[in-house]
């Protein structure tokens, strides 16, 4: 029976980081599932990267903050841009990457959650790495620098097709 | 091996509900995933979703929406309610019949001391040609409480039940 939803790694931040990384993916399955939740040091934009990569990256989003729906888009970027990122409650985000070790571009979905009793951030959106390497790292960061905080925590699931 | 998205209970109604609960959720799993079909016998084409945990009545939910109708994106807010909110969460009696929406809460380290941080997904759809008679929605909610949620209970906001052949599925999800 193929491994769906399959915990691969999880990593629980023990004191405060600037660079979250996780490494040495195995490509053994077909998609990957990627859950965040943490809060970051600062209100800070949280970004995101491949295999340590600084080329390639494009993404088209839907956002709302409880008064007002956007949709923007970044092409040619350095690094994914997924959402402003602020303190005081845990922002939940969900990132579902297809074929990530195949010889393809890379497309991911992401869903990025974050309320804090009086204002929020929701956004839904669709990126790709122009790369045909697999991806083997992810790399998250704070635009301006903030930490993540301790109890910062990522985990990967690997979904295995038939 | 870890087990993800165990069901840890199911409830398809038989008949009418005003509302539905699932009690003694077992605080050894990472996240919870909570699934729904639902449709409510309230007169209009949607229902609003009313969600709380632990049976926790206090000021302590609050919600993110982010909506669509067909022709238009909208965002919206609620504060220190006594219920998450779910902006357009259900069919209602003006839908077609047999139409139910679809729903996921994903609640993301349900059983820690930290505030809940949820993500909610919801489609109202019944073939309609109006604008505002089906809805999509991602919501962000936060239950501010640092308990672990040991009972999550779903009704409609304006006191509607749920007909019969609604579902609501709990899975339990770990991270090792």
């Amino acid at each position: 029976m193929p491994a769906t939803y399959e915990p691969i790694v999880t990593t629980t931040l023990s004191s405060a980081i600037l660079n979250l990384d996780i490494t040495s993916i195995p490509g053994t399955y077909t998609d990957l599932k990627v859950i965040m939740t943490g809060v970051p040091s600062a209100n800070d934009t949280l970004q995101m990267r491949f295999n340590s990569n600084t080329s390639n990256y494009s993404r088209t989003r839907l956002s709302g903050d409880g008064s007002t729906a956007a949709s923007g888009r970044n092409t040619s970027q350095t690094r994914f841009t997924i959402a402003d990122n602020k303190t005081t409650q845990p922002f939940f985000v969900e990132f579902d990457i297809f074929n990530y070790a195949g010889s393809t571009h890379k497309t991911m979905l992401y869903s990025y959650n974050l309320d804090r009793n009086g204002n929020g951030e929701v956004v839904k959106g669709v990126a790709l790495w122009r790369n045909t390497a697999a991806i083997t790292e992810l790399n998250f960061f704070n635009q301006l620098g903030a930490n993540f905080n301790s109890g910062t925590t990522v985990t990967i699931y690997g979904i295995l097709k038939a | 091996m870890a087990a993800t998205y165990i069901p840890i209970a199911s409830t398809t109604l038989s008949s009418s509900a005003a509302s539905v609960t699932f009690s003694s959720i077992p605080q050894t799993y990472t996240d919870l995933v909570l699934r729904y079909s639902a449709r409510t016998t309230l007169g209009a084409f949607t229902g609003q979703g009313y969600v709380t945990f632990s049976a926790d009545t206090g000021s302590n939910y609050s919600s993110t929406g982010l909506i669509g109708n067909s022709s238009t994106a909208s965002s919206l807010n609620n504060s220190s309610l006594q219920y998450i909110r779910i902006f357009y969460a259900y069919n209602g009696s003006d839908t077609t019949s047999n139409s139910f929406a679809s729903g996921e809460l994903y609640i993301s380290n349900y059983s820690s001391s930290a505030n809940k941080q949820l993500s909610i997904a919801a489609a109202t759809e019944h073939n309609g040609a109006g604008s505002g008679e089906a809805y999509v929605s991602s919501n962000a909610g936060l239950w501010r409480n640092s308990s672990g949620i040991t009972s999550i209970s779903l009704s409609e906001t304006f006191g509607s039940s749920f007909v019969a052949g609604s579902t609501f599925h709990l899975y339990g999800i770990k991270n090792s």
